[in-house]
């Protein structure tokens, strides 16, 4: 009856408030459960009598936080108290750095390796070592190295979004039809020229495979990075709120990371779909 | 003189060989001693049969590949590798696909002017897509188009560039009959007009009777040899819905046909006497005399050594 547009946003509606009416239900204390315990010992056990009131937040409590932070998301009072926002900027700032410097080594680099067949054999067993080392355990050599940890958190955002470029932009120039490149030849078409205009069209769908997987792992990894080094950042926010206990931040910090995780990987989508081409 | 020969020898083969390892450190040879000379102004027409290394020779003419012996010799210039005077149409079309019909046409045309501007590389790109009768799709992406399309572009690719020789690698054969013989007008009318040298590889013997001013028939493979050069005697204003009336069509078309059939696999073990790996003979398949007894044409039914 109606497109299946209108009817799956209807669900997915349907499907949030109950979530939410079953999150609500799952913390509301009920004051009819639980043995009636006598006032003075439960002060003693820091429990309060007027119901079991959980710590877990209910889902009004995540929203009335979530306004509040994106009422003045900018603000900087020291260290330990900044906007959310900001925190975001950090964290987004990181990833972009370490991100433009793995697209800049791996790019160039695996266009090499995907020319060569040789450069190919000879480096595969180095790239197929280093590629499933979790980026974290580069922290420590990292921090030694670089002796700076802001430095060093862009370092391991780089180290993990290397790899699946490298490897896709490699594949992407290996696999370039041989008719096209035929064309090239035949038209006498310099090697500069056949790079740009020939092989880096024909490979760019699966480069920015390599790119839009990349920036997947170099948001979930920013976050545990930034709780090891600490200081700034989305996931230092959440690793101080967990330590001022404060549930309804680290939940609004979830929530965040989710959104900012799924725009970058929208905006990935969007340039891919730019240089894919129907054949 | 020398203009003559270059004329009568604008393209020649002169003795190529293709070998491929084989297991056991051993080559096969696709084929060996390989002559033959195309004049300039020529539509060549190459038949045989898969395996016959036809297509070797066509990406050797290219330049796309060396001939493990041997040379080939365009306008006294021995070949080294790809040139713009020699255009190719692929058999499978061969556009870059994120290229819009007119992009493709002046990728060619831009690499053959690199100093041109953009207005006239745009100029000259729009005259070729017009001469292939694709005006109006300057602007569509090659996956918009129909296979014949298709195949338009890179006929207008090729020409574009106003190539020495052209080279076909059974452009047509992807295609469905209807499309398939509209390009063939086509391709036929534009070469004519221009006097463009061709060599084409078929397998479609009607292709190569209605197109070919003369056909050369390779042996089966490995070692595939140039068994003769036949002389297309048809006039040279044949149309395609009359061609089959023509008188020496049958004759013509028998003979390809048996060669197709029998002789391409016996050629080798009962070679004519006399036979010259380096002067292929030209058979000229003349008005017969009498109503010619099918199947059974002398062979040579005129052989004269060419020079």
């Amino acid at each position: 009856m109606k497109s299946l547009g209108v009817r799956a946003g209807l669900l997915s509606v349907l499907l949030f408030v109950v979530f939410c009416a079953a999150w609500q239900l799952a913390v509301t204390p009920s004051a009819s459960t639980g043995p009636a315990l006598d006032p003075e010992y439960a002060k003693l056990m820091g429990i309060s009598t007027a119901g079991a009131k959980s710590a877990m937040p209910g889902p009004l409590d995540v929203a009335a936080k979530l306004w509040d932070n994106l009422k003045r998301p900018f603000y900087d009072n020291g260290p330990n108290d900044k906007g959310l926002g900001l925190q975001l900027l950090y964290s987004i700032g990181r990833v972009a750095l370490g991100y433009a410097l793995a697209v800049v080594v791996a790019v160039p680099i695996g266009f090499l390796i995907g020319m060569s067949p040789l450069a190919y054999r000879a480096l595969d067993p180095f790239i197929q070592v280093l590629k499933p080392i979790s980026p974290l355990a580069w922290m420590p050599l990292a921090l030694y190295t670089i002796k700076d940890s802001a430095l060093s958190a862009i370092f391991v955002i780089f180290i993990c979004s290397v790899w699946p470029m490298l490897l896709n932009t490699a594949f992407g120039v290996g696999a370039v039809r041989k008719e096209w490149l035929n064309v090239a030849r035949t038209l006498e078409v310099g090697p500069w020229r056949r790079a740009f205009t020939v092989i880096l069209p024909a490979a760019a769908p699966t480069i920015l495979t390599g790119m839009r997987i990349s920036i997947g792992i170099a948001w979930l990894v920013i976050v545990a990075a930034e709780m090891l080094v600490g200081g700034t950042g989305i996931g230092y926010f959440v690793w101080n709120e967990w330590n001022n206990l404060s549930i309804a931040n680290v939940i609004v910090g979830i929530l965040l990371i989710g959104v900012v995780g799924m725009v970058l990987d929208l905006i990935l989508a969007r340039l891919q779909k730019r240089v894919t081409f129907p054949e | 003189m020398a203009e003559r020969v270059n004329a009568e020898r604008f393209i020649s083969i002169e003795g190529i060989a293709r070998r491929y390892p084989a297991a056991g450190g051993s080559f096969t040879t696709i084929f060996e001693n390989l002559w033959l000379q195309v004049p300039r102004g020529e539509f060549v027409c190459i038949i045989g049969h898969s395996g016959c290394g036809k297509t070797s020779v066509l990406n050797i003419l290219a330049g796309l590949e060396t001939p493990s012996d041997g040379v080939v010799v365009v306008d006294g210039q021995a070949i080294e590798g790809p040139s713009l005077d020699r255009a190719v149409i692929f058999q499978g079309h061969a556009l870059l696909p994120w290229k819009s019909v007119i992009g493709n046409v002046a990728y060619a045309v831009s690499s053959r002017w690199r100093k041109a501007g953009r207005a006239e590389v745009e100029e000259r790109s729009k005259r070729f897509i017009d001469l292939v009768g694709l005006k109006g799709n300057e602007a569509k992406k090659p996956a918009e188009l129909s296979g014949g399309m298709r195949q338009r572009v890179g006929i207008a690719r090729a020409l574009s560039i106003e190539p020495k020789i052209l080279l076909m690698d059974e452009p047509f054969s992807a295609l469905d009959a209807l499309t398939r013989g509209t390009l063939q007008d086509e391709v036929r009318r534009i070469c004519k007009s221009t006097g463009q040298t061709v060599v084409m590889i078929t397998h479609d013997v009607d292709e190569a009777i209605y197109l070919a001013d003369k056909i050369v028939l390779m042996t089966n493979g490995p070692e595939a040899m140039v068994a003769e050069v036949v002389e297309n005697p048809l006039p040279a204003d044949r149309r395609r819905d009359s061609i089959h009336r023509e008188p020496d069509f049958y004759t013509v078309r028998n003979h390809l046909v048996d060669f197709l059939v029998a002789r391409s696999r016996t050629f080798k073990d009962e070679k004519p006497a006399g036979y010259d790996p380096r002067r292929p003979p030209l058979v000229r398949l003349g008005e017969p005399v009498a109503p010619p007894p099918i199947n059974t044409i002398p062979f040579p039914a005129v052989a004269t050594a060419r020079d």
